[in-house]
């Protein structure tokens, strides 16, 4: 009787080579959603572009009435655009002063209050919406913008309107309010990056502390806080909520911001204000997806910009250490 | 001539070092004031969440439907109970994703590849919300031909997961060396040594990373109103329509009722409190641990602002 002695060698699998392709590909994921995503919101605003051409971007037009379509996002991107750059306006500084605060306090107040300026990033941007719409818009109305209104509003043309609080500049602020923890938690990681010796040569020079940063932290982490800065307005540029609860809304042509008391309206809040009402049969929905197109473009720029700058910035530190 | 020349040089440095102490005094204030301005939005934010919401809570408040409009009656329970479903349904399609691809950017991090992952991850981080919501729209209620929990959960799925993919990476990257060459020199294969004793190792960083993504998704709005849209009933099935807390709050804040206002008010202190609790929780408690120093860092500069 034969009887083999020998089992036949079966290939064992690899299980390394598994794991690392299911890496590879969970890793890879994210490229391809942004892929997807692009592809989707393209074809799917196909005929927006199709219908209207250049004029999408530079017409005023917003007019869902079936027969009379007639779609141009133009104020939409003005309105984006304004209230992001008021915000970067108001916010940025505030942030700059918060993180010199906190990067140069001891440990002991720094460390806390740094805590308590990130949990205003926690808080989600609805209840900032809700505490904007019930609170802060009524002392905004009486303390700010009628004494700014009566004082100036018959010779400077951004205070003309009428001071209702459903406008671009409470909007603003409170969109410069929700950039406050992004920038300042960024910017003051950049400003600790600064290496030692550059903040003791400073002081040795006999420099006052504002000096030092003017000497010392300021030129070596410019880059780093410009990064900072244009992370914030990524944020601002996609905040949705807050703005949608607190712009008044306008459609159209008087929706072109022309003065901080009008009501306006911004990419991300007509997507999210008609979003659900618009018929996917006519050119409504592809006009508002085309929008979202737009806001993703914006975004995609903003946001690299600021990786690149900030990302160099922090390696700079690294190889600082390093020598 | 000496004597006087010295004098006036001593009165011009001492004029020199006042003003330039003044104006450092000034920039102190500014400084100051700057924080101070930051912290009264906050604490206002909380004291009216607080002061306004806790006048609405009661048992009906939290375990009702939703009344008829303007009447006041009923409560958020759907809401809530929509909230937390659709977390955990992200949970679920982000995690496994996340930390993959963590582990993919750290344990074999070393490529093009990985590098151009990383960054376009960090990018993606940054997408404002809405177009996630616009895509699952497109990619899955416009196919499937109605709203779903489906669509919601993949939406916020895809804020959740560069978050984790990152937290893990850093707390991964974070396990020495030594640790992975001990377990190779015993012969265990990469994957075994990756889950057994890296991962074991990290767990921590990864659980606050998850927790932090979490308390981020479970206040987003935008992306749930393409997708769950919203309803006044409990939880059915995945393929109906659902309820969700910031989405209840926002509907709330459009009706003109006072009453509408006081729910708002109510629905927005449970939010709150649920997502202010995992965020303090964790920091307090694992953050604050050397060995999670740096981690606690990055996620704090990484994690945060809802769209």
């Amino acid at each position: 009787m034969e009887k083999k002695l020998v089992t036949p060698h079966k290939q064992k699998i690899n299980s390394d080579q598994i794991f690392k392709i299911g890496a590879t590909i969970a890793g890879t994921f994210v490229l391809a959603i942004i892929v997807l995503m692009v592809y989707q919101l393209i074809s799917e605003s196909y005929p927006i572009w199709e219908e209207e051409g250049l004029s999408f971007v530079v017409g005023t037009d917003w007019n869902a009435v079936e027969g009379r379509e007639s779609f141009g996002a133009l104020p939409y991107i003005l309105g984006t655009l304004t209230t992001a750059a008021l915000a970067m306006a108001i916010g940025v500084p505030l942030s700059i002063g918060i993180a010199m605060f906190v990067s140069d306090a001891p440990p002991k107040i720094g460390a806390p209050l740094g805590f308590l300026v990130e949990l205003l990033a926690a808080v989600p941007s609805v209840i900032y919406g809700l505490w904007g719409l019930y609170v802060f818009r009524e002392y905004f109305i009486d303390y700010i913008e009628k004494p700014l209104h009566s004082a100036f509003g018959d010779n400077v043309w951004f205070f003309s309107g009428t001071p209702f609080g459903l406008d671009i500049f409470t909007a603003s602020i409170i969109l410069a309010i929700m950039i406050i923890p992004t920038v300042s938690a960024v910017s003051r990681e950049v400003m600790k990056a600064v290496p030692q010796q550059q903040k003791e040569a400073a002081y040795m020079l006999g420099a006052t502390k504002w000096e030092m940063f003017k000497l010392a932290i300021f030129p070596y982490s410019k880059t780093g806080l410009i990064g900072a800065s244009i992370l914030g307005l990524g944020r601002a540029v996609g905040e949705t909520m807050a703005v949608t609860m607190l712009i008044g809304n306008a459609t159209g042509a008087s929706a072109i911001p022309s003065s901080l008391f009008k009501p306006s309206q911004t990419m991300s809040s007509i997507i999210a204000n008609e979003f659900v009402e618009a018929s996917p049969a006519g050119l409504h929905l592809p006009a508002l997806i085309g929008t979202g197109l737009i806001l993703l473009g914006i975004a995609i720029c903003i946001n690299i910009v600021a990786h690149i700058l900030v990302t160099r910035m922090l390696k700079v530190k690294e190889g600082a250490i390093n020598n | 001539m000496s004597i006087n020349k010295r004098q006036q040089y001593r009165t011009l440095f001492k004029q020199n070092v006042e003003r330039r102490l003044f104006v450092d005094k000034i920039v102190r204030l500014i400084v100051i004031s700057c924080v101070v301005t930051a912290i009264i939005p906050l604490g206002s934010i909380l004291v009216e969440v607080f002061k306004n919401g806790i006048a609405a809570i009661s048992i009906e408040f939290l375990t009702e439907v939703p009344g008829s409009i303007g009447s006041g009656d009923g409560g958020i329970g759907p809401a809530i109970q929509g909230t937390l479903i659709v977390i955990g349904m992200a949970s679920i399609i982000g995690v496994p994703i996340g930390v993959l691809s963590g582990i993919f950017l750290s344990e074999f991090g070393d490529n093009k590849l990985a590098k151009s992952v990383r960054f376009f991850n960090d990018v993606f981080m940054e997408f404002p919300s809405i177009l996630l919501g616009i895509f699952a729209f497109l990619v899955i209620v416009l196919v499937l031909g109605h709203f779903s929990v489906w669509a919601g959960a993949f939406a916020l799925a895809l804020i959740m997961f560069p978050i984790v993919a990152r937290t893990t990476e850093e707390s991964l990257k974070m396990v020495p060396v030594t640790y992975r060459e001990a377990g190779m020199a015993l012969g265990l294969r990469h994957w075994v040594v990756t889950i057994r004793i890296v991962i074991a190792a990290a767990k921590n960083g990864m659980v606050t990373g998850v927790l932090l993504s979490v308390a981020r998704i479970g206040g987003e709005t935008a992306p749930l109103i393409m997708t769950i849209l919203g309803s006044s009933l409990f939880f059915n099935n995945f393929d109906t329509p659902m309820d969700a807390l910031p989405l209840r709050i926002w509907r709330l804040s459009l009706l003109p009722y006072d009453s509408a206002q006081l729910q708002g008010w109510g629905a927005a202190l449970v939010l709150i409190l649920i997502i202010l609790a995992i965020n303090i929780g964790v920091r307090t408690l694992v953050l604050n641990k050397n060995d999670t120093y740096r981690f606690g860092k990055m996620i704090k500069e990484k994690i945060g602002g809802t769209k």
